[in-house]
């Protein structure tokens, strides 16, 4: 399958990543990590569990009130089997509790949440995508896409995406705000404020080496480079 | 501006958005507090726009990223109320929606009733075929079922009105599954639909034209009229929705396969959601009124010739008039 027109745009070609951009009305780029197949199937595996105990439970009880309790679990067990994850997806902002777990959520594929239709279709297919055994169609279909969909995925629009947790705040390290010695386009910029906030990520020696490219440039000895980098990037977010 | 005098000056509002965000995304905001909240999610829109544009840290737009991406999420909510959309949707969108759909629609009526019917003739004249589909176990057990001589008939023939409600789970959950099975195998460019639907009509033909040949005509025939009408036109337009799949993958037309598929499944799935009504009523027709003996099989016929007419009308005539409820 040709992949869509959206997914074309997504990938750009520069850079070997799975980012999803979407373009919204409000004339932003909203970007979405699409998940791999071994995340999605734990969740669906942590899924599987869930509902396996439920219905061990439900037969549990209802075989007390005999037939009566037989025919309310056959249907629970329906609702169980075809609606579980069509209930959860629509009803908790497409996520089954499965997907909760792993951090994933469903969305359409211009990022807004998912709905009936949508999250009907992809788990009606669910059916084919299980062919001939253990989700093999499935499997196939999301290792060949660019965003990793199933079938059910293609034919419904939908995307599996993580769910971000809010960035922690970044803290610069501690230096005298300076102005560059030289213009910097936004990309440089972006990039030296970048270094300064990554740095507590980065061993020292790997700051001093990274810093030391840039030494030439600054007109200062290697040593002091990331000193002056600190310095610059202070520069940029505040006053100088 | 300086990033740092940006941050200060709307962190702020920023704030209040990820509190008005929390509540939104728990179900708890109060409607007063949901008046601002679109004009302060257009608002962190620009900023977001504005700190890219501007070449700020990728930190802060990493941050106002994950507020937008929150932010998108709620104001995009499909809060459509379900109840009103689902009575308009059985009153006039599902009869509409087969029309519209007629061709796949008639073509699957063609291969299920047409195989049926073809099967039944075939065994009524040549009995021994019905040994060509079906093992002689299954053979027995049917005729065991529609044995004139038992006192409540149907798939489970020695049970009493308790037993009807686990009746009602048995067919929701087989039969429903099958028309799931027939309308998702359809994926397989048509094959799924196409096999499902002429196996079951085969199947159904041979069940009908062998009992009806050994005499079991009238417990069969009776039992099966009433919940038949909606349960088998709910197998074909299953297969009917499962054949639109097929057909957008293997005819796309102007479109990507892919994106063809996408529009085909999402009025197949529509077709489905009335499939689905119908077997909830022919499941519940089956447990509580065919499976009855107490009236006389020229009450059921009556019944269930009534009910055909009304399932033919309603997916002829529903929803034509120009006031039809949408």
């Amino acid at each position: 399958m040709p992949p869509t027109p959206s997914s074309v745009s997504a990938t750009s070609p520069t850079l070997l990543d799975t980012r999803f951009k979407v373009e919204t009305p409000e004339g932003i780029d909203l970007i979405l990590r699409p998940a791999g197949v071994i995340p999605r199937a734990l969740a669906f595996g942590i899924d599987l569990l869930i509902r396996g105990a439920l219905l061990g439970a439900l037969y549990a009880v209802l075989a007390l009130f005999g037939q009566f309790g037989m025919g309310l679990a056959t249907i629970l067990m329906f609702l169980l089997t075809w609606w579980y994850m069509v209930l959860f997806e629509v009803l908790n902002q497409g996520r089954s509790p499965g997907k909760q777990v792993m951090g994933l959520r469903v969305i359409h594929d211009d990022g807004t949440p998912i709905g009936w239709a949508a999250s009907l279709t992809r788990n009606l297919l669910r059916f084919v995508d299980m062919l001939p055994f253990g989700y093999t169609l499935g499997i196939i279909s999301s290792l060949r896409h660019p965003a990793f969909k199933r079938l059910g995925d293609i034919a419904a629009g939908t995307l599996v995406v993580y769910r971000d947790e809010a960035p922690s705040a970044a803290v610069l390290p501690e230096a005298e705000a300076l102005r560059a010695p030289f213009t910097m386009n936004l990309n440089e910029q972006r990039a030296l404020l970048g270094f300064a906030e990554r740095s507590q990520n980065l061993s020292s020696a790997r700051r001093q080496e990274l810093a030391s490219i840039l030494a030439e440039p600054l007109r200062v000895p290697a040593e002091q480079a990331e000193q002056q980098i600190h310095g610059i990037a202070r520069g940029l977010l505040g006053p100088t | 501006m300086k990033q740092s005098l940006f941050e200060q000056q709307h962190q702020a509002d920023w704030q209040g958005f990820a509190l008005q965000l929390d509540a939104l995304e728990r179900g708890k905001a109060d409607s007063q507090q949901t008046q601002t909240f679109a004009a302060a999610y257009r608002h962190l829109c620009q900023h977001l726009a504005l700190a890219q544009s501007r070449g700020y840290s990728s930190h802060l737009i990493d941050r106002l990223q994950h507020l937008a991406m929150r932010g998108h999420q709620q104001f995009y909510r499909h809060r459509s109320p379900i109840g009103g959309q689902l009575l308009g949707f059985i009153l006039a969108g599902f009869p509409r929606l087969v029309r519209t759909e007629w061709r796949f629609v008639l073509a699957a009526c063609l291969l299920f009733f047409g195989s049926l019917l073809l099967m039944g003739a075939l065994v009524y004249y040549f009995p021994d075929l019905v040994y060509a589909v079906m093992s002689p176990d299954r053979v027995a057990e049917m005729e065991h079922m529609y044995d004139p001589d038992a006192r409540r008939i149907g798939r489970f023939s020695e049970r009493d009105s308790g037993d009807d409600w686990m009746m009602f789970g048995y067919y929701i959950m087989n039969n429903i599954g099958i028309a799931f099975q027939t309308f998702a195998s359809g994926l397989l460019f048509g094959l799924g639909s196409l096999f499902f639907l002429l196996f079951n009509g085969l199947m159904i033909g041979a069940v009908a034209g062998h009992l009806t040949q050994i005499g079991y005509g009238e417990t069969f025939w009776s039992f099966v009229i009433g919940h038949g009408s909606f349960e088998l036109t709910a197998i074909a337009l299953a297969g009917a929705a499962g054949l639109k799949l097929g057909w957008a993958l293997l005819v796309p037309g102007r479109w990507p396969r892919g994106e063809a598929l996408r529009i085909a499944a999402a009025s197949s799935v529509r077709l489905i959601g009335g499939v689905t009504v119908f077997l909830l009523l022919a499941a519940f027709i089956e447990a509580y009124w065919s499976s009855m003996t107490l009236a006389s099989a020229n009450v059921k016929y009556i019944v269930g010739g009534a009910l055909w007419l009304l399932v033919l009308a309603y997916l002829l005539l529903a929803g034509r008039g120009d006031h039809a409820p949408d």
